[in-house]
């Protein structure tokens, strides 16, 4: 590479940092205050872009409408956040962290759909900022002019904020309550005002960010979580709650990524490595690389502890044989007396009730939440199909090799996961997930990228939909099976007990981050035989299998089941892909159905639908007659 | 001093420039009760936790059964015989009282790591002669997340004892319980230390737990030892009467 | 101006306070006295909203404020002044302030920047200092004059003279005598008695979250047994 070379690809780099910081700082000052990580920071981003895209549209394209356009889909952008403020997040800041994530989850989910409905499937390309179009020459190379405006920025909004942050008193009270909230309200401030007005500059903010982005990319329906990954990276990178981290991390992450595009491929000793494929990798590899030597990021602080007197989670009760057996019998002869339609649904049933399981453990007994499930379940799910199609390995060797491919990778990811607890963790599986996604869907040659592996199919004695099912149900039931009888095992104990008390976990002698990590292995490679199985009875696989969607849907099976049985996940996964199933069927915008039901279980039953039944019942009994 | 459980020689620790604790020395024997008092932000709690490994001293030994063991991680630390006990109580809410038991018992003989043997058959009656003792054993089937805050505590103790520890550290051990309670859980403490021969050092703010239950007491006052002695010595000690009431002048 | 009533409050699920009673009148300083883990602390808390009474009365000003959120209490005219300091310690001395203001009140002195400088000199040369710069003593006058910049009418001191050298001691007592000759109210928790003789009218004594003595300052220095009883070793 030139010298001059290296300059194009650092204001490349800088001016694909600005949004970055943009988005990145309003999660990170929405997160300081709040201490609630807005998922939906990403949906607020891609918002952005459209708005400002239909705006330039409604004002023309000249200078002064393109930037009255900008700003304007920036300020409605920040009235969209006061909106989810005030109707979602202010009555549910005393809810548990994972409530607080899944209900801007869902948040997301209804934004894309609205997007989906006011601006339909196909990119809209906006057009380029008038006056700005043409390209600045340094160096011999030509620079967009609106790339060296976009470099400015950042830094000029960084500035902005500082001011904001140092010079006013909303700013002392701003960072006055990111370090002790409650000492705050006992010096008569109040902090539901607070909150809307952080909760306002922070979506601005992301807006922003998007609709800054107008003339460089298209908007579309994926930036939403695209946009949030590396939000979160950036955050988790730079420390949650630090603008200045966020800035370094942005402006790190971003002349990293443009590097490895502009590099190509480069051969070295005779080995041809392709560095523009790298990208993904490489902010994967600063974040590893972060966390190993500064768990909270290059700026942040370690959180404080909080002592939350939580509730205790009630002992499991241990479905009776005769309750399983009834329900097994009946799993079994459904397929014979209903249509070939039923087998396939319950076969997507009992390959979901093994994803939920899994999830289900590993966040309930042992205590940490994934963002990022789906992880395993696409790998397991790619496994399987890229040994058959390009190993050609037999089906049967395929199905069972696979779980130990996404167990593997539960190895890796699993070791970063936990050195971190709470939101952090949570952030980490999501960003391992997005970045295993964005792996399947830049590979190409291997994984077929967007089009997925085709031609998956099991072998001929397992051709027939029904007698698959019965193998599916075999391979899941046993891995279910499995999976509780390790929750009632030393095991299992020894994670309830760390979930339950790390201070007491430590101080009889348990190793908790190795049961912990040992944990993340299982449930990782259960996860992958569910993918496997799935992937078999699909005949084909398509990047959505690993996508955070597919994640989501994970938790909303075991919340929408509820995490305080062990059975309330399968229950969770059979409604929920039934309801889908019938949803997607009548409706293109089932997504925002999904979020609407998230929405309801967070705010009315925030036990899950078996807990939140449990407790009307005793109400009920208790009711004075 | 060849019978001390326990040997402290000249700790150290400062945060930030601010001297926590500075030259502490001390001994605890086997089977003695050491009390180790002081008003708030006398450093009890950072003394406290450079003994179980939470902490690291910036200088100074600390000595178990003639052991080093500054440096070692608190699970190291239980491994080589020390139970605690927690100020706020720390045992495993949606565990039963007997569960809490045989999960430091499994531990203590390593075997927490199968997958499928079930837990609850192992260490029973280990457990309940352990809740036997400590007076739980009628509610050794109840979950800890639903006890009474004087009974936690005693399951804490069970809990301490399953490694069957030369040393036993309390931070402040009955505090939060009522008042009744408090004296009845430290005899017990004492007695079952007596009769196993274990050290029990303990933090605590109850002068008439203190004073009944402790053979010998240390006086912390600004990071340093200002005291030491039989409770009639630190009783009638003039710069111990001075430390807690006070002064303007 | 403040009376509580029979009030109960636990920390997690220890039973903390075991029904407190007590009462300050405008004008008055108050000491609540009792060795640490007496439960002073959380009385204080739970008189704020800040731990949740779960059960008894406080009312303020003729007002019931136990169900209230601190924030409101606040707004009210009752200060806070917590033992940690809880200083922001990455702001600077006049954005703490800063932090504290609220409007001005009837009833209540007025505060301003240059008022508390007055009282607290050793501040006004550190206005720009980040809070986690200062010593103890300096934090401990710059959390009493941030709550300050709430004009109140009553202040809640938790442990004023906790960690201070003497001679610092020493500046606290004409202080919070200075707030008394301003017509506030002042209820002080303490464990330093000698301290508060130098500063209270009144005091009570808790000890295992509940009162065993309500008297005039001049009452508990004449009872050696009691101070011996509840306070000394």
């Amino acid at each position: 590479m030139t010298f001059s070379s290296i300059l194009i690809q650092l204001l490349n780099g800088l001016a694909a940092a600005s949004s970055l910081f943009l988005v990145s700082a309003g999660l990170s000052l929405i997160f300081g205050v709040t201490r609630i990580v807005n998922f939906a920071h990403g949906s607020l981003y891609m918002l952005g872009l459209y708005g400002a895209y239909s705006l330039i549209e409604l004002f023309g394209r000249t200078p002064l409408g393109f930037w009255s356009a900008v700003v304007l889909a920036a300020l409605v952008v920040g009235l969209v956040g006061v909106l989810i403020e005030l109707a979602v997040l202010r009555r549910i800041y005393r809810a548990p962290e994972l409530f607080q994530l899944l209900a801007t989850f869902a948040i997301v989910l209804i934004i894309k759909d609205i997007a989906l409905f006011t601006w339909g499937a196909e990119d809209l390309v906006g057009p380029r900022a008038p006056g700005l179009s043409m390209a600045v020459e340094i160096m011999g190379k030509r620079v967009p002019a609106y790339d060296l405006l976009l470099i400015v920025i950042g830094p000029l909004v960084l500035a902005a904020i500082w001011l904001l942050l140092t010079r006013t008193r909303w700013g002392a009270l701003v960072r006055a309550a990111t370090q002790d909230r409650e000492m705050v309200g006992a010096l008569g401030v109040d902090q539901a005002k607070l909150f809307t007005s952080v909760f306002f500059v922070g979506a601005v903010l992301a807006g922003l960010g998007g609709a800054l982005q107008i003339p460089r990319e298209p908007a579309n329906l994926e930036l939403d979580l695209a946009v949030i990954a590396d939000a979160f990276v950036v955050t988790v990178v730079g420390g949650l709650g630090s603008i200045g981290g966020a800035f370094l991390a942005a402006v790190i992450i971003g002349v990293a990524k443009a590097f490895c595009i502009g590099m190509g491929s480069v051969t070295w000793f005779g080995v041809e490595i392709s560095f523009s494929k790298l990208t993904l990798v490489v902010e994967f590899l600063i974040m590893a690389l972060v966390l190993v030597v500064r768990p909270y990021g290059l700026l942040g602080k370690p959180q404080a502890a909080q002592r939350v007197a939580a509730e205790p989670a009630p002992p499991f009760k241990v479905p009776s044989w005769g309750f399983a057996l009834v329900w097994l019998a009946l799993l079994v002869i459904v397929p014979w007396v209903t249509d070939r339609y039923a087998a396939i649904l319950l076969t997507d049933i009992v390959c979901f009730a093994l994803f939920s399981v899994s999830l289900h453990f590993i966040m309930g007994p042992a205590g940490m939440v994934s963002f990022g499930h789906a992880a395993y379940f696409g790998i397991g799910a790619y496994a399987a199909g890229l040994l058959l199609k390009r190993a050609g390995l037999p089906m049967e060797a395929a199905l069972l090799i696979a779980p130990l491919i996404a167990g593997a990778f539960a190895i890796v990811y699993g070791w970063f996961c936990v050195r971190l607890s709470g939101v952090y963790l949570a952030m980490l599986t999501l960003a391992f997930a997005q970045i295993s996604w964005s792996i399947v869907f830049q590979w190409d040659s291997v994984t077929g990228g967007s089009n997925g592996v085709f031609g998956v199919w099991p072998s001929p004695w397992l051709a027939d939909k029904t007698v698959y099912y019965y193998l599916a149900l075999a391979l899941c039931g046993a891995g279910i099976a499995f999976l509780w009888r390790v929750m009632f095992s030393p095991f299992g104990y020894a994670l309830r007990a760390g979930r339950d008390s790390p201070l007491r976990a430590e101080a009889i002698g348990i190793d908790l981050r190795r049961f912990q990590w040992a944990a993340f292995v299982l449930v990782g490679a259960l996860a992958g035989l569910a993918g496997a199985v799935y992937a078999f009875s699909k005949g084909s696989i398509s990047p959505s299998t690993i996508s955070i969607a597919q994640s989501t849907d994970g938790l909303v099976m075991v919340l929408l089941g509820g995490v305080e049985t062990l059975t309330g996940p399968v229950v969770g996964a059979a409604i929920f892909t039934w309801l889908r199933d019938v949803v997607a069927r009548n409706t293109e915008f089932w997504r925002a159905v999904i979020g609407l039901v998230i929405l309801l279980i967070v705010l009315l039953f925030p036990q899950g639908l078996v807990g939140g039944l449990k407790a009307l019942v005793m109400r009920w009994r208790e009711w004075p007659a | 001093m060849s019978s001390a459980v326990l040997q402290v020689e000249g700790l150290h620790k400062a945060f930030g420039g601010v001297q926590a604790v500075a030259d502490v020395s001390f001994a605890v024997a086997a089977g003695e009760m050491l009390a180790l008092i002081g008003p708030n932000g006398a450093g009890k709690s950072t003394c406290f936790n450079m003994l179980n490994g939470q902490l690291s001293p910036d200088a100074g030994i600390v000595r178990l059964e003639g052991r080093d063991i500054v440096g070692l991680r608190p699970r190291a630390i239980w491994r080589l015989g020390v139970g605690r006990t927690f100020q706020i109580t720390a045992t495993f809410a949606s565990l039963s009282v007997r569960e809490n038991v045989q999960m430091a018992l499994y531990s203590h003989t390593g075997r927490l790591r199968s997958l499928v043997r079930r837990f609850g058959a192992a260490f029973r009656p280990e457990a309940d002669a352990l809740l036997e003792q400590v007076g739980m054993f009628d509610q050794a089937d109840r979950v800890c997340g639903v006890l009474a805050y004087g009974d936690l505590k005693r399951v804490e103790l069970a809990i301490a004892l399953a490694n069957q520890p030369r040393l036993l550290l309390m931070d402040e051990p009955t505090a939060g319980m009522a008042p009744k309670e408090r004296v009845a859980l430290m005899e017990l403490t004492a007695q079952l230390a007596r009769a196993r021969n274990i050290a029990v050092l303990f933090t605590e703010h109850d002068m008439d737990v203190v004073f009944s239950q402790a053979d010998r007491i240390i006086v912390l006052d600004r990071g340093q030892l200002i005291a030491g002695g039989t409770p009639e010595e630190v009783r009638s000690n003039p710069n111990v009467r001075a430390v807690y009431l006070g002064s303007v002048h | 101006m403040l009376e509580v009533r029979d009030l109960h409050a636990f920390y997690g699920r220890a039973h903390i306070l075991h029904g407190v009673s007590l009462e300050a009148r405008a004008g008055e300083v108050v000491a609540l006295l009792g060795r640490n883990g007496a439960g002073k602390s959380t009385a204080m808390k739970a008189i704020m909203g800040l731990v949740p009474p779960a059960h008894g009365e406080v009312a303020f000003a003729g007002k019931r404020i136990d169900r209230l959120p601190p924030y409101r209490i606040a707004r009210l005219g009752l200060g806070y002044v917590p033992e940690e300091r809880r200083i922001f310690t990455e702001l600077s001395v006049v954005e703490n302030l800063e932090v504290g203001r609220q409007p001005a009140r009837d009833g209540a002195p007025t505060w301003t920047e240059d008022k508390l400088f007055a009282l607290f000199p050793n501040l006004a040369n550190m206005r720009e200092r980040p809070g986690g710069r200062m010593s103890g003593g300096e934090q401990q006058m710059l959390t009493i004059a941030r709550t300050l910049m709430g004009n109140p009418r009553c202040v809640l001191l938790d442990e004023p003279s906790e960690g201070l050298a003497p001679i610092i001691v020493e500046q606290m007592a004409n202080s919070i005598r200075a707030l008394k000759g301003e017509g506030l109210c002042v209820l002080l928790s303490e464990q330093n008695l000698h301290f508060s003789q130098a500063v209270a009218d009144r005091a009570y004594i808790i000890e295992k979250g509940q009162i065993r003595f309500g008297g005039s300052m001049a009452e508990l220095t004449a009872d050696a047994s009691l101070r011996e009883q509840y306070l000394s070793v």
